[in-house]
């Protein structure tokens, strides 16, 4: 078994035009900046992306609705990119949005072989129109579907050759779900190490989930807000 | 009349934000929304911990970092650097969901653009505006077990922002339970919006005037203490 491959361009290599790929990350915390990059440099079209933001403009999926490559997205917040903003009042890209919760359940539930579900999310509001509703023990639920995607990308902080993964603090995010829920997941790590070196009771993704996986460089690491207070208070 | 001078928007809000950090508990475990709720963890009672969690995947947020110690893997769902603390705990946006909608958390404040007195609340779109997503808005008044509403009483424009019905699309329908403003605490029951406390130099009917919504004043109204 070898999962290893040598960069972020061999691990996209069957990338297609219309794939529809998951992206981890929240903001730009814990998003595959190099398979992003290498996306970009593809230069795949028609994308159906799913991810929880489209990054900020210039930066991490923001690279990619720069370079017009995605045609569909769907997520929860997209308020920092004004791109994004024009090409949805354009027409140019289909937007659909739902509500945080929602969207990493729909994930979990793809990955995990549950079509639908119901939750009292959005229930009464306009992300419910036109779906189903029961009652459950005297409470309104609304039916969601399950996610899945042909590509996830995926942004550990360490890895090993079979494909297990752990993150890093709030860096996970999205990330295990995604790296559920496609048909090729393709992990991106900052340490790549031999089986054995982690220890099996720490690993958040399971090497079961994991197709790809190779050692990113050049990490930015950008911080949106950077919010911080003096040392002596 | 007396007259006095309308206050700041920083007075305003740090009224709002001192009364709410009352309704903190030991033991609670609390979601803060963006912006104003934020603020409430500078004002936790001595004496009690709380523990504060982050949609993006946390529990036990600290304070910002000391400068010089930011790190890019660990910020909150205002995607602000932060610290940790303590027993804090990291886990996915599908744990951190689960603890949402399953009941877990105490106590969610949040924003909002409309309340209406049925407890129903808007505060995630304005329609010809540009769509900026519910993010985990809709998720966190469905679930949590009680959910506050921390907003200026009136629009910058003056108009009420407690109506009888809201009239932008919403957020969650009957999900309230009280509503702090500046000018007063204001409960959600079936019977309608009571009144509770007014704020100092205010009376009942000078919130009923900035309110469209009929209030119900408290046989036992009080005097907001912040």
């Amino acid at each position: 078994m070898n999962k290893v491959v040598a960069n972020a361009d061999d691990a996209i290599r069957d990338v297609f035009d219309g794939a529809t790929i998951m992206i981890g990350g929240f903001g730009l915390c814990g998003i595959p900046e190099n398979l992003i990059r290498a996306l970009v440099r593809r230069g795949t079209k028609n994308l159906h992306t799913i991810s929880n933001n489209v990054g900020v403009d210039g930066l991490g999926n923001g690279l990619l609705l720069a370079a017009g490559q995605i045609v569909h997205h769907i997520g929860s917040y997209v308020g920092e990119n004004k791109l994004l903003e024009e090409m949805v009042l354009k027409g140019t890209i289909k937007l659909d949005l739902t509500p945080q919760g929602t969207f990493s359940e729909r994930i979990r539930a793809g990955g995990a072989g549950i079509p639908a579900f119901y939750t009292p999310t959005g229930v009464g509001t306009s992300v419910a129109e036109g779906k189903e509703t029961r009652e459950f023990d005297g409470r309104t639920y609304v039916m969601e579907r399950g996610l899945t995607a042909d590509f996830a990308f995926v942004k550990a902080w360490k890895g090993d050759r079979q494909g297990n993964l752990i993150y890093r603090k709030t860096a996970r995010n999205f990330n295990p779900m995604m790296a559920t829920a496609a048909k090729i997941t393709i992990a991106e790590v900052e340490h790549l190490v031999e089986p054995g070196e982690l220890d099996p009771d720490q690993i958040h993704t399971p090497s079961i989930y994991v197709k790809r996986i190779f050692q990113g460089e050049l990490y930015e690491r950008r911080i949106e807000r950077r919010t911080v207070r003096r040392a002596d208070k | 009349m007396i007259v006095t001078k309308p206050p700041k928007d920083l007075d305003k809000r740090e009224r709002i934000v001192k009364r709410i950090a009352r309704e903190l508990r030991d033991g609670f475990y609390v979601n803060l929304g963006i912006g104003m709720p934020t603020l409430i963890a500078n004002h936790v009672p001595p004496g009690i911990e709380v523990i504060l969690q982050s949609e993006n995947g946390m529990l036990g947020i600290g304070p910002y970092p000391i400068e010089g110690q930011e790190d890019p893997d660990l910020i909150n769902a205002g995607k602000e650097t932060v610290s940790e603390m303590p027993g804090t705990s990291f886990f996915s946006s599908a744990d951190s969901f689960a603890m949402i909608r399953g009941g877990h958390i105490d106590l969610s404040v949040l924003g909002a653009m409309e309340v209406d007195e049925t407890g129903s609340l808007a505060n995630w779109m304005i329609p010809g505006k540009m769509v900026k997503g519910m993010g985990g808005a809709m998720d966190l008044v469905a679930g949590a077990r009680r959910v506050v509403v921390a907003m200026e009483h009136t629009t910058r424009e003056g108009a009420p922002k407690i109506l009888k019905n809201c009239t932008l699309p919403l957020t969650g329908v009957h999900v309230v339970e009280t509503i702090v403003t500046e000018m007063a605490y204001i409960r959600v029951t079936r019977e309608g919006l009571v009144l509770e406390e007014v704020a100092p130099g205010l009376t009942a009917d000078d919130v009923q005037r900035a309110t469209e919504a009929r209030l119900i004043v408290s046989p036992g109204l009080k005097l907001m203490e912040s």
